[in-house]
């Protein structure tokens, strides 16, 4: 039985794995090459006009190691899709889906700033939740919960501001 | 200035019309708001460019509360993160509880006892008075009206007070568990209850005397910054801010949960999406709570004693009493607090919170060390329309604009 519901033999050309989820909820893993079209195909074809989640989930030191989550809803038919979409450590890049839904624009910057992923044709791609410079990718496996060097930007500035003190006499 | 050029921007078709070699017109201010400024409810910080009184580009910082949640709730595991959910969306802690909670029964395939649900249908919609209240509040002191900024805490206080006599706190609660709630409603709270849901629409009528027809609040919200409702999806607003453009998207009648399909409400639509449109759905969606409350206490006098707790050993914690007699249930006990495995897969839950779809997604292995605990904040996709909305507007309409769109950073930052 699919799990697909009304998507079931909609995708066409596009290639694509189902998942079963365990909330039931639609879901494909595509190759990162058609992830665009599949999302084109979702929005204009299929009515998700909105989308809800752009994130990822680190599966170190398993690879493929990063699982890029997109989930569209559509308010029109009253349902969400979610699809699944890997990539490993050494090429992160994924398309950016700012052109079809600009509201995925944080979604993106988040995930960039958390794992490390890069999204190809993001018009503004940088940290969002942590300073600039920070130069770590906390949400990723291998980053510890304490942190690294927590203190190091501030003792940059501290160093900074020693210094304009000092040179002013 | 960061630009994702995707935006109408007003002020770029004007532009055209300012002379650059006038001394008075030509120059570009660039003005810090933030991240300590009173009106932005929090720490948001955004980099203004004005010219004279003209914003043309607005840049959000966020991330200033970043408190990394969710990395902690891969180090803490399932059940110790609860606590750190009240602290997302402070304003309405126990939404946060509920929501959180429905993401890990989903995954779970835990079903719940009807009583159990009543009270958390009657508690989001508690959280959600409480939350609007904030927004009545402080949008309304933003913008000179300092009254209300103490009525609306006064009703605020009386909420806090049932909560508290409910489950000790008045703030951050935490009293709400996976197949449940921790302590069931008395008859005393109950009866508290009605008291406070009798009494408040005559409050949302004091509010909207005060505000609904007001010279000063009304030319000061109406006709500000409108959103259509396609731009409004496309951006990703949901909830009120959603609503007050016209669409008719409401996870309660659309994808209910705890038996929101079972209560008799209206969703209230908007038709401009401007400031005042999203004040009016606000006030309407109080009105529309309190008839929920009503129906929520009613079915809860009728399932007085009934069970509020699932009973399933491997996510709810037995009765106390009974760890001190029974060796399984102790073992049950120990299993749960200090290793509470969820099945492996994938699952995600909206909930129709006050500011628009709170959700949580979770991913599991199988083990009791979460693999990923992702929260969409509605409250970042607002901040994301704050330049959508804001440029080619006069500076003074800024906060307006940002008490209408009604965040908290708690829950933008996690």
């Amino acid at each position: 039985m699919s799990g697909l519901g009304r998507l079931e033999g909609a995708f066409g050309g596009v290639e694509h794995v189902e998942v079963a989820a365990a909330d039931g909820m639609p879901c494909v893993e595509v190759e990162r090459d058609d992830l665009i079209a599949l999302m084109t195909l979702l929005r204009d074809e299929l009515g998700f006009e909105a989308c809800t989640i752009v994130t990822a989930v680190d599966h170190f030191p398993r690879e493929p190691r990063f699982q890029v989550v997109h989930q569209l809803l559509s308010l029109r038919h009253n349902d969400r899709v979610r699809v699944h979409c890997r990539v490993s450590e050494d090429d992160a890049r994924v398309p950016s889906v700012t052109g079809l839904w600009p509201g995925a624009a944080y979604f993106e910057r988040e995930a960039y700033d958390m794992f490390g992923l890069r999204f190809d044709g993001h018009a503004d791609l940088k940290r969002l939740l942590m300073p600039e410079g920070y130069g770590h990718h906390p949400l990723r496996k291998d980053f510890p919960h304490q942190g690294i060097e927590p203190d190091r930007l501030y003792k940059e500035w501290d160093r900074a501001r020693r210094h304009a003190a000092g040179s002013q006499g | 200035m960061s630009d994702s050029g995707m935006q109408t921007r007003l002020y770029e078709l004007e532009r055209g019309a300012v002379d650059r070699d006038d001394p008075l017109q030509g120059e570009l201010m660039q003005l810090n708001m933030g991240p300590q400024h009173p009106a932005t409810h929090g720490v948001l910080r955004l980099k203004v460019t004005l010219d004279g009184e003209t914003v043309v580009a607005v840049e959000p910082v966020v991330g200033y509360l970043h408190r990394g949640k969710e990395k902690t709730c891969e180090s803490l595991g399932w059940r110790k993160f609860f606590v750190h959910t009240d602290r997302l969306d402070y304003v309405q802690p126990v939404l946060n509880n509920i929501a959180y909670a429905l993401a890990l029964e989903k995954l779970a395939g835990l079903e719940l006892p009807e009583r159990a649900q009543t009270i958390r249908v009657l508690l989001m919609e508690l959280s959600r008075i409480m939350a609007h209240l904030i927004y009545l509040g402080t949008t309304a002191i933003d913008l000179g009206a300092v009254t209300m900024f103490f009525w609306t805490f006064n009703e605020r206080e009386k909420i806090y007070t049932l909560l508290d006599a409910w489950s000790g706190h008045r703030m951050n609660n935490t009293y709400v568990r996976v197949g449940g709630v921790y302590a069931d409603l008395e008859e005393r709270h109950e009866t508290d209850m009605r008291a406070f849901v009798e009494q408040f629409p005559a409050r949302i009528d004091e509010f909207e005397r005060m505000l609904t027809r007001n010279r000063i609040w009304y030319d000061r919200n109406r006709g500000v910054a409108p959103i259509s409702g396609a731009d409004a999806i496309a951006w990703g607003l949901t909830g009120p801010n959603l609503r007050a453009s016209g669409v008719d998207f409401d996870l309660r009648k659309r994808q209910p949960c705890s038996g929101y399909e079972h209560y008799d409400f209206e969703v209230p639509l908007g038709s401009d999406g401007d400031c005042y449109d999203r004040y009016l759905v606000r006030i309407e969606e109080m009105r529309q709570s309190v008839r929920i409350c009503r129906q929520a206490l009613d079915r809860l006098a009728r399932s007085r004693g009934a069970e509020f707790l699932a009973e399933d050993r491997r996510y709810v914690l037995p009765p106390r009493a009974d760890v001190g007699r029974s060796m399984e249930e102790l073992i049950f006990q120990f299993k749960i607090v200090t290793d509470m495995a969820l099945p492996a897969g994938e699952a995600y839950q909206g909930v129709e919170s006050s500011k628009g779809e709170l959700g949580f997604y979770v991913v599991s292995d199988g083990t009791s060390t979460p693999v990923r605990c992702h929260i969409r904040a509605p409250g970042l996709l607002s901040i994301q329309a704050i330049p959508v909305l804001a440029e080619g507007r006069l500076f003074s309409d800024m906060v307006a604009i940002i008490g209408s769109l009604d965040f908290v950073m708690g829950e933008v930052d996690r």
